[in-house]
């Protein structure tokens, strides 16, 4: 597969870039619900829009009433969000729990993806149970009791929880905690009995539930796929997450860089333009390739995902963790050569920071993603 | 026993009787810290005690001369005394730009009359001041700046706007460069010193992305500033025009400043404290803390030597400007390591359990370090030209 974008996938991507940055724009989204102190952290009339643009349903597959595309495609929609910083459900809605309802039954795929597809719901993922990303390590459990289960444990860092109307849990139904086999995934909907959630905002903005399941009674059809057979299905859910979250950092990356440099272009001292001092040029152009390199290795990963390789493991956490790098790189350089303005809430260049920071931590960081690379390359 | 290890030992018997079990701890928040000014807040009866046994002993200063209100320290008392506060944790009894900016400047450059005013009110913590330098048209190149001093006789009229100045709307005084001459770009600046009561002088603070305001932008309108403030104390430091020394020599105090807190005056392994709350999370975080430590313990070194060093004059005069940039970049990098090791639970903004967000507010403020006080590049650019002595501009 060429390593450009097809005429469709460039016509995707003027169209995304020209909504986001109209519709999804830092003072119409993220300023106005964070200074609202909205308890989703999002726009639910951006996300019926995101619907009409066809954005929702993007990779559910077509006799399922989605678009049937692909991860190259998602991935165009998530650097505009990423370089607009546009809050919403999408990249756990719309590429992750789309991709683990996928692999749902007829009639689980009929219960959830109409509704996401027309933007009325809002889905979340938990997997996560302590600080750090550790999904080799999965303790919360689901008990069988009567024809259905019964769910008990703490969840982490689940983005959206409260407001989300159905949360993918990853849980064990046999096994010890380490276990690679033993885990189901469940579509536990928002009105189940015993679930609590503990909603907090975050640094970018977002809001995170701390998520305990007391005993909640699931039947028999909220597993997504088999019982016990959730591993791949996890796997290939949080790949969609990782590669998903790398391609909004290349966004973030992007959207920090040309703000920067446009500032560099303006901004004077010293009887010149201050974009004039080499040192400064240096580090910009420094800055261009490393985002060109990292959206290069997002835009593999995602061909990868999409051909369906074997082994694609390794060109997702390469992805996921070279923007990271990347992402940081632009956000930290964007702040200091913004100067003392960069510090200010009222210049963008720092939300930038919050949310590359939030994007870190999703699926994965840079250290957990080396540690994978190393493996992966049998050393 | 040597005259030294007759201090060292009466020291730690005095801080015995008199710093309270709740000083002894680091600051936990801003609110631990006490500023002293007009209208002090104390947060406990603790800060307070130790905040008046301090300047009783002079130990609010201690290298000060005591006509000043300090403690008269010779240089190897003064490192005795820093290893005893940090022997026990003790908290600084007060902090102040008076102390850090103003106090060595006047120090240097003051008439007797003016230190004997000002310094003893800054020991004292009588008095609280702030930094007019940067302008929004003159940061890194300061010396361009165009807040006007028009001359009056017996007074000055003082117009123009200043930005970023910290604590502006606590402070009770500030020190400010005014310009008086507009011929002269390098002598055509007064350091001048006036209170912020004064009619015309009005702030607004600005908001950080740490959601803090510690900042403000500080307007001067037809500020009437008396050009004495009784016999041999002039309103200005040093000559009229001739404050860019004044700016200068004081920069390199605040420069040695910002690079102790951030980094230099902590000497623990960042590693072994992550690890005592189980937060290293795999052998690569691990190699990473650890290259982090190689860099902070050696930068303690460093700071320790450039503080002896600075002392008795043996540095170069523009090594201030590689500690800070060397210092500041540290701090910065030990943010981002503490961001890491906490995970999504350093990512909290709003709640108890991450007491607010501190970690994250506290990994956003450390962005400033390598711009207040001088930008990084600013730094790297006197290092440049003054100790490498490269050519250009
Ligand atoms: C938290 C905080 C507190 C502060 N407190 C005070 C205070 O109390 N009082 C006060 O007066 N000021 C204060 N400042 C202001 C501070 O001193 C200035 O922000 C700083 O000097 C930089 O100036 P600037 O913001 O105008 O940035 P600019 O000078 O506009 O710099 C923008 C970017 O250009 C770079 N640059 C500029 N010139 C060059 C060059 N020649 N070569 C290479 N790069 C260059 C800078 O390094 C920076 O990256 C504070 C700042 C902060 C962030």
């Amino acid at each position: 597969m060429a390593m450009y974008y097809n005429d469709d996938q460039t016509m995707l991507s003027d169209t995304a870039g020209t909504f986001m940055s109209e519709e999804g724009a830092i003072a119409k989204q993220l300023r106005h619900w964070r200074d609202r102190d909205c308890p989703d952290g999002f726009g639910h009339a951006l996300w019926k829009q995101f619907a009409e643009m066809g954005f929702t349903g993007m990779l559910v597959s077509e006799e399922d009433g989605g678009l049937g595309m692909g991860h190259v495609e998602a991935g165009i929609v998530l650097e505009e969000i990423g370089r607009n910083l546009t809050p919403s459900p999408f990249l756990t809605s719309s590429v992750m729990a789309a991709s683990a309802l996928g692999q749902g039954s007829a009639e689980m795929r009929g219960r959830w993806l109409p509704g996401l597809i027309s933007g009325d719901s809002v889905f979340a993922v938990a997997v996560d149970e302590g600080p750090k990303h550790r999904p080799q390590n999965i303790a919360c459990r689901a008990e069988k009791s009567g024809n259905g289960f019964k769910l008990s444990g703490k969840k982490t860092f689940v983005i959206q929880g409260a407001s989300a109307d159905m949360m993918v849990v990853a849980a064990r139904t046999s096994g010890a905690d380490d276990d690679n086999d033993g885990l189901t995934l469940f579509a536990v909907p928002k009105d189940a009995s015993g679930v609590d959630q503990d909603p907090v905002r975050l640094v970018d903005s977002s809001m995170a539930s701390h998520v305990t399941f007391d005993g909640v009674e699931l039947d028999g059809d909220a597993v997504i796929g088999e019982v016990d057979g959730g591993r791949d299905i996890l796997n290939a859910m949080l790949n969609a997450g990782r590669v998903g979250a790398a391609a909004e950092g290349v966004g973030v990356a992007r959207g920090a860089m040309d703000i920067t440099v446009d500032y560099l272009k303006q901004r004077k001292q010293f009887g010149t333009i201050i974009g004039e001092f080499q040192a400064l040029q240096h580090r910009a152009a420094h800055l261009y390739s490393e985002v060109e390199i990292a959206r290069a290795a997002v835009l593999k990963a995602q061909q990868k995902l999409d051909e369906g390789s074997e082994n694609i493991d390794l060109f997702v956490s390469v992805a996921k963790a070279k923007v990271a790098k990347t992402a940081s790189l632009s956000v930290k350089e964007g702040v200091q050569m913004h100067g003392g303005i960069g510090m200010t809430d009222e210049y963008d260049i720092g939300l930038f920071m919050k949310r590359d920071r939030a994007l870190q931590e999703f699926c994965g960081d840079l250290y957990y993603h080396a540690g994978r690379v190393a493996e992966l390359s049998g050393y | 026993m040597s005259d030294l290890e007759q201090f060292r030992s009466e020291l730690r018997s005095w801080l015995e009787a008199n710093c309270p079990e709740e000083m002894r701890q680091p600051a936990r928040s801003e609110d631990d810290v006490f500023w002293g000014g007009r209208n002090p807040t104390f947060q406990n009866d603790a800060q307070k005690a130790w905040f008046e046994a301090c300047v009783e002993k002079g130990y609010t200063v201690p290298d000060w001369p005591t006509e000043y209100g300090g403690a008269g320290l010779n240089a190897a008392e003064l490192k005795v005394f820093r290893q005893e506060m940090n022997r026990i944790n003790a908290r600084p009894p007060l902090s102040s730009f008076g102390i850090w900016m103003l106090g060595p400047a006047l120090l240097h450059f003051g008439t007797h009359e003016q230190k004997e005013r000002f310094l003893t009110e800054i020991a004292r913590g009588e008095i609280r001041w702030c930094q007019g330098y940067s302008e929004p048209g003159s940061g890194s190149d300061l010396v361009s700046l165009q807040t006007f001093g028009e001359d009056k006789g017996d007074h000055w009229v003082v117009n123009g706007q200043k930005i970023w100045t910290s604590y502006a709307d606590h402070a009770d005084w500030i020190f400010c460069l005014v310009r008086t001459d507009k011929s002269d770009k390098y002598r055509g600046i007064t350091f001048m010193l006036y209170d912020m009561e004064s009619e015309g002088v009005s702030t607004k603070p600005i908001k950080l992305i740490s959601g803090r305001s510690p900042f403000c932008e500080t307007f001067f309108d037809d500020v009437k500033v008396p050009k004495s403030y009784g016999e041999n104390i002039p309103a200005q430091v040093g000559e009229v025009n001739r404050g860019w020394d004044v700016a200068k020599y004081l920069l390199g105090h605040e420069r040695a400043m910002i690079s102790g807190q951030s980094g230099g005056e902590r000497t623990g392994s960042l590693g072994a404290a992550l690890a005592r709350n189980d937060m290293i999370e795999n052998d690569l975080m691990r190699a990473e803390i650890a290259m982090f430590d190689i860099d902070a313990l050696a930068f303690a070194a460093m700071a320790e030597k450039f503080a002896d060093e600075i002392k008795v004059g043996k540095c170069h005069p523009a090594q201030p400007n590689m500690m800070k940039y060397a210092g500041t970049e540290l701090n910065k990098a030990k943010h981002e390591l503490v961001m890491t090791a906490g995970g999504s639970a350093a990512l909290e903004w709003e709640s108890d359990a991450s007491k607010d967000g501190k970690h994250a507010r506290d990994w956003l403020r450390t962005k400033a370090n390598s711009i207040e006080g001088g930008t990084s590049e600013v730094m790297l650019n006197v290092i440049s030209k003054r100790i490498l002595e490269l050519p250009g501009g």
